[in-house]
């Protein structure tokens, strides 16, 4: 009899403990960025990647104009592969690339740019990367589509051709 | 080509599993004799892992990008060293080196087991083979080394800073291999309940085995350790780190069933104890795969974190747990009485009481782990258990659990009395006054640390005597316990005494305290093959007029493009001075860390002492009064 009960109570106990972590498993506690769509895009004060004068968010993003925020750094592989579709998307004309060069420095940064081609309309310098944080960034490269103040889409890691006729798609 | 041939390996390693058991069980029921196809199916497995572990280190070798493994984890730039050891720096290659070591172990198991009863091997061999296929499974499903790639990158990503190092480069396999080890003692255990044979003769057995794996549990918990302390750049040894205490706690269980086994192998008694630790030591090593590599938990310990795979760490886990409690009930019995086998003053005795505060220690860093994630799944709350619960829950049951340590050994088994014991109450008198002259000198509580102090004292005090009384009488497990009590009196001085300043300093500038003045002398580049170096030089100058010159270091990797500060370390005897520098964004001021920590290498050197003595133990052939 007692046995059977210390034997219930173990096997209960196990059992709550499988199914708590099981739950826990879900629910994972890792840091993650709000990713919730179509909320209005956090302002941010940022250095110019140029001249170093200072450029403030309601200063860029008017509204009925699409803009193309792409998080990207000299040191990473991926962004160098997406760099063409951004250089396609610019050709476009209706749309502004805003650059956020994240965690770089200036020497690598500037001859990434020289050696592949401006895309950006223009360029901030996010050093230590927590506005891209504050956009809701998991890594580089990503990128988000705006539309009057509001994130309409975004991208994570690079985007690629089909990514590029949707975004023309929309902004057409 | 290499990954090709790995990835081939492990279908076939795992294709064998079904040979073993096929033949196992046949064997079961025929002939007292072992089936030697049995032994060389085993070894053939091993076989096919061992070519498989070699065809990743090649791929990391040779930086062969179409593996996705190699590419998360590898750079072209990386030295020799570095690319071999990235093989076990990461999810997938540690899960083949795990499997690794099961098959060899499982291959030496059962050839120094020949001895033992037929019955038994081949049942070891069975649990054994449940948690081969399973890690088997759980490589190839989700978490395969030999992923390709295509098109091929022209260069890897990079191996974490951080994890270049060579004390961290050695940790894994060290510590894999007691983990691992526990493995064997977790099947073996359930074999010998199986087949009726918790005995003496299986204790004898089986405790090489529990000396082997808690021998590298504890060097391997050691390197861990020692890389945080020199490459963190905290200053400190010991976080109570999530993933740190995973470790920790099979080390609980597996000392404790450690001293289960030399009471079962005198006399058999503790058998059910003896059962449940082993099975607690590989189910707590397993929790701690899952906590890790499931992403459940936070930690510094950077793996990739994939919820299906923790799924799979979870059932197979908990399959494993409820398959041992089935086996625990219906199969093992406790046959003696215990009530009238224990007096109260005996060696035995002491072992019980010294068991039940290490249950005890166990349930508190197991508690301080796991309910954050109980409380936030039932109440969304999250909470962060740090140092001072910790601190409160064990410091003061480390007083009883010292003196405890200290009588125990000086019994005898079975019946002892308290005749010839005068000097015991001698030490105590000295190990006080010694602790409180000591502590008095500082400002910090009385009491408590006195009381500390004198009883982890009164242990080194009785475990130095020992060594003249008993002379090799029983060494390796004086040793160990001289260790351990050594280990302690480090850490206490270590936290009492421990002084540091933080400030922020320009070149050429200075810092003044009481007791030292920093000078900030000027900067130095260096350019590595895969990093670039900025090496500050300080000049600290005591009041006593003896200096130190100190070169932090901050270290710019490329690849991935990581700063990490590398703390100046400066070692004696008594004291380690530690200074760390780091990058402050956009200043032209450094942010500098010097503190000065008493007895930090005694930390080390204890514990060295303590797996020795278990080492020494292991050629020991009979544990001795």
């Amino acid at each position: 009899m007692k046995s059977k009960l210390f034997t219930l109570i173990l096997v209960l106990t196990f059992l709550i403990t499988f199914v708590i972590f099981f739950k826990g498993l879900k629910s994972s506690n890792i840091y993650t960025p709000n990713t919730i769509l179509e909320k209005k895009i956090p302002s941010f004060e940022l250095k110019s990647f140029e001249n170093n004068s200072i450029i403030i968010t309601e200063k860029i993003f008017k509204d009925n104009e699409y803009y193309f925020v792409n998080i990207w750094a000299s040191w990473c592989i991926p962004c160098k592969e997406e760099h063409k579709f951004l250089m396609e998307l610019k050709k476009n004309g209706k749309i502004k690339l805003i650059g956020f060069n994240y965690k770089d420095n200036f020497k690598n940064a500037s001859s990434f740019l020289k050696d592949l081609g401006n895309p950006y309309d223009i360029v901030v310098s996010d050093k230590d990367g927590t506005r891209s944080i504050e956009w809701g960034a998991y890594g580089v490269p990503e990128s988000f589509l705006v539309y009057q103040s509001k994130i309409i889409k975004r991208f994570i890691g690079p985007i690629n051709n089909e990514n590029l006729s949707e975004i023309q798609k929309i902004i057409k | 080509m290499a990954s090709l041939i790995g990835s081939y390996s492990l279908g076939f390693g795992l294709f064998f599993s079904v040979f073993i058991i096929f033949f196992s069980v046949r064997n079961l029921r025929d002939t007292e004799i072992l089936d030697k196809k049995i032994v060389s199916f085993t070894f053939s497995q091993f076989f096919f892992v061992v070519i498989s572990f070699l065809g990743l280190i090649i791929s990391f070798i040779n930086s062969d990008f179409s593996n996705e493994t190699v590419f998360n984890h590898s750079h072209t730039t990386k030295p020799l060293f570095y690319k071999i050891s990235g093989t076990w720096g990461n999810h997938e290659g540690s899960l083949l080196l795990w499997l690794l070591v099961l098959t060899l172990f499982i291959s030496i198991f059962l050839i120094s087991s020949n001895k033992q009863p037929k019955r038994y091997r081949i049942f070891t061999l069975l649990f054994q083979q449940i948690i081969i296929i399973g890690f088997f499974i759980f490589l190839i499903k989700t978490s395969s080394p030999f992923n390709y790639i295509f098109p091929t990158p022209n260069e890897g990503l990079g191996l974490n800073p951080i994890l270049q190092d060579p004390a961290l480069a050695i940790h894994p396999p060290v510590l894999y291999l007691g983990y691992v080890g526990s493995s064997i003692i977790f099947s073996s255990a359930l074999a010998a309940m199986v087949t009726s044979y918790v005995t003496k003769e299986w204790a004898k057995h089986i405790k090489k085995w529990v000396l082997a794996s808690w021998v590298f549990l504890t060097l391997g918990i050691l390197l861990g350790s020692i890389w945080a302390y020199y490459e963190l750049g905290w200053g400190g040894f010991w976080f109570w780190d999530p993933v740190e205490n995973v470790s920790l706690m099979p080390w609980f269980a597996l000392t404790t069933l450690l001293h289960c086994i030399l009471v079962l192998e005198k006399k058999k008694t503790l058998t059910s104890w003896a059962m449940i630790l082993s099975i607690a030591t590989f189910a707590l090593s397993m929790s701690g795969t899952f906590l890790v590599r499931s992403g459940i938990l936070n930690s510094v310990h950077t793996f990739a974190n994939d919820p299906e795979r923790g799924l799979f760490i979870l059932i197979f886990l908990f399959t494993l747990i409820f398959l041992s409690i089935f086996i625990f009930i219906f199969f093992h019995s406790e046959k003696e009485k215990i009530e009238n086998n224990f007096f109260w003053l005996s060696k035995e005795t002491s072992i019980l009481i010294n068991n039940w505060f290490m249950m005890y220690f166990l349930s508190v860093v197991l508690i301080g782990t796991i309910y954050p994630i109980f409380l936030e799944v039932i109440t969304t709350n999250k909470i962060s258990v740090g140092p001072p619960f910790y601190n409160k829950l064990i410091l003061p049951f480390l007083i009883p659990f010292l003196l405890a340590m200290a009588i125990g050994p000086n019994l005898n088994w079975i019946k002892s009395d308290l005749k010839d014991k005068f000097y015991m109450i001698l030490f105590l008198i000295i190990s006080f006054l010694l602790s409180a002259l000591i502590i008095k000198q500082f400002n910090i509580s009385f009491l408590i640390n006195t009381i500390l102090v004198s009883s982890a004292f009164f242990l080194f005090f009785s475990t130095v005597r020992e060594f003249f009384v008993k002379k090799f009488k029983n060494l390796s497990q004086n040793i160990a316990h001289f260790g351990f009590s050594l280990l302690i009196l480090s850490i206490l001085f270590n936290s009492m005494f421990s002084n540091e300043v933080i400030t922020n300093l320009k070149i050429g500038e200075t810092f003044k305290t009481e007791k030292f003045t920093i000078n900030f002398e000027n900067i130095d580049q260096e350019d590595e093959r895969n990093f670039k170096a900025i090496i500050g030089k300080f000049n600290v100058q005591y009041m006593n007029g003896s200096s130190d010159i100190l070169n932090p270091e901050l270290r710019i990797y490329n690849q991935p493009n990581i700063i990490t500060s590398e703390a100046d370390i400066k070692t004696n005897l008594l004291t380690d001075k530690f200074m760390t520098m780091n990058y402050v964004q956009n200043q032209e001021y450094f942010n500098v860390r010097y503190q000065v920590k008493p007895f930090m290498i005694w930390i080390w050197i204890s514990v060295i002492l303590i797996s020795f003595g278990g080492f020494l133990s292991f050629f020991k052939k009979r544990y001795e009064i």
